[in-house]
């Protein structure tokens, strides 16, 4: 006799709502690997999210928890009041590049010099994805967008901004690493990432978070595949991956 | 006999995006050209035999659209 057993099935952290992501945007994956980390950990209940500005501004819709919206930029600063006045939820951020590391730069920097004890999901796609395909502080050297039709000058709008880096260097924080949603293997490797920026939290390391590489055919204006090779091909060289500030306490942490 | 499985695509998630085509390592998946999802979408589908349910599919899926499952061998065992 053959029996079946179900390997993978939608978590119960998302709801059934279907997103307005386009086709192939990899911001759905980042909402699945979020939604499966608060499933394993059984902390979906006590769980309280903080959306953005930017494509992912309707994530309230999407996850099958608490969740509130803060305005452009200002997501650290509205989960630290959460997190300072509930102590015993988890408080989490999901940002963009142009909500976090535009807008929003004095608040991702001083939640981590505070070293507020929150989880942070940075989704970098090197564009503003919301409003058009325009340059964000992400944007590769020479990258075209509809804002630098001719590719960015860096002696013009300057350089992309590292986020993982930049944080690493704050004593306040007590996880920060860089992935990518670009093949299986690295998705697997982002979702242990997201894991442990949560056990951050949940054992009060400090600021905790990860930068997700990840693509927007759309305003990239290529196939959801060709994304993806572009973010193997152009965005790692410029966005290492890797761990760049690990608690020691969470050295030896197997998830 | 080789690991069996199969895949249940949620027609309303699934935006036709084909990353689960181009990630199958078994080569079994393709769009459904002859239907189109609720939102206007060729879903994917299983198009041959030879799906172990190793979930790749569902690791790429940014919808969560699939469901994978897997058949499990019982052991006929000899209780009494």
């Amino acid at each position: 006799m053959v029996m079946e057993k179900v390997v993978y099935q939608r978590p119960e952290s998302l709801t059934d709502t279907v997103t307005h992501y386009c086709p192939g945007c990899t911001h759905g994956v980042a909402h699945r690997l979020v939604a499966e980390v608060l499933d394993e950990m059984g902390i979906r209940e006590k769980t309280i999210g903080v959306a953005p500005v930017g494509c992912s501004v309707f994530a309230y819709n999407y996850f099958n928890h608490d969740y509130v919206e803060a305005a452009h930029g200002r997501a650290p600063a509205m989960a630290t009041g959460i997190k300072r006045v509930r102590p015993q939820n988890t408080v989490y951020t999901y940002q963009g590049d142009g909500d976090l590391a535009s807008i929003g730069m004095a608040e991702i920097v001083h939640a981590a010099i505070r070293g507020e004890n929150i989880t942070v999901i940075f989704i970098n796609n090197a564009i503003y994805g919301m409003t058009g395909g325009q340059m964000a502080p992400t944007t590769l050297a020479g990258m075209k967008t509809t804002s630098s039709p001719l590719g960015r000058d860096v002696e013009l709008t300057g350089y992309p901004v590292k986020m993982a880096e930049m944080l690493s260097t704050i004593d306040g924080a007590g996880y920060i690493v860089r992935r990518s949603l670009h093949n299986p293997v690295n998705i697997r490797k982002a979702k242990k990432a997201i894991r442990k920026a949560f056990e951050t939290q949940e054992r009060g390391l400090g600021f905790a978070m990860v930068e997700l590489l990840s693509s927007c055919p759309t305003n990239w204006k290529i196939t959801p595949q060709e994304a993806l090779d572009f973010i193997e091909n152009s965005m790692l060289p410029v966005y290492p991956l890797g761990d760049y500030k690990v608690h020691p306490e969470l050295a030896g942490l197997r998830v | 006999m080789p690991i069996r499985g199969r895949i249940e695509v949620n027609q309303l998630h699934c935006k036709g995006c084909e990353l689960c085509v181009m990630a199958c390592p078994q080569d079994v998946m393709a769009l459904d050209m002859e239907h189109l999802t609720p939102k206007g979408y060729h879903p994917a589908q299983l198009v041959a035999e030879g799906c172990t349910g190793c979930a790749i599919c569902a690791i790429v899926c940014p919808d969560a659209a699939i469901t994978v499952y897997r058949e499990t061998p019982q052991k006929t065992r000899a209780t009494a």
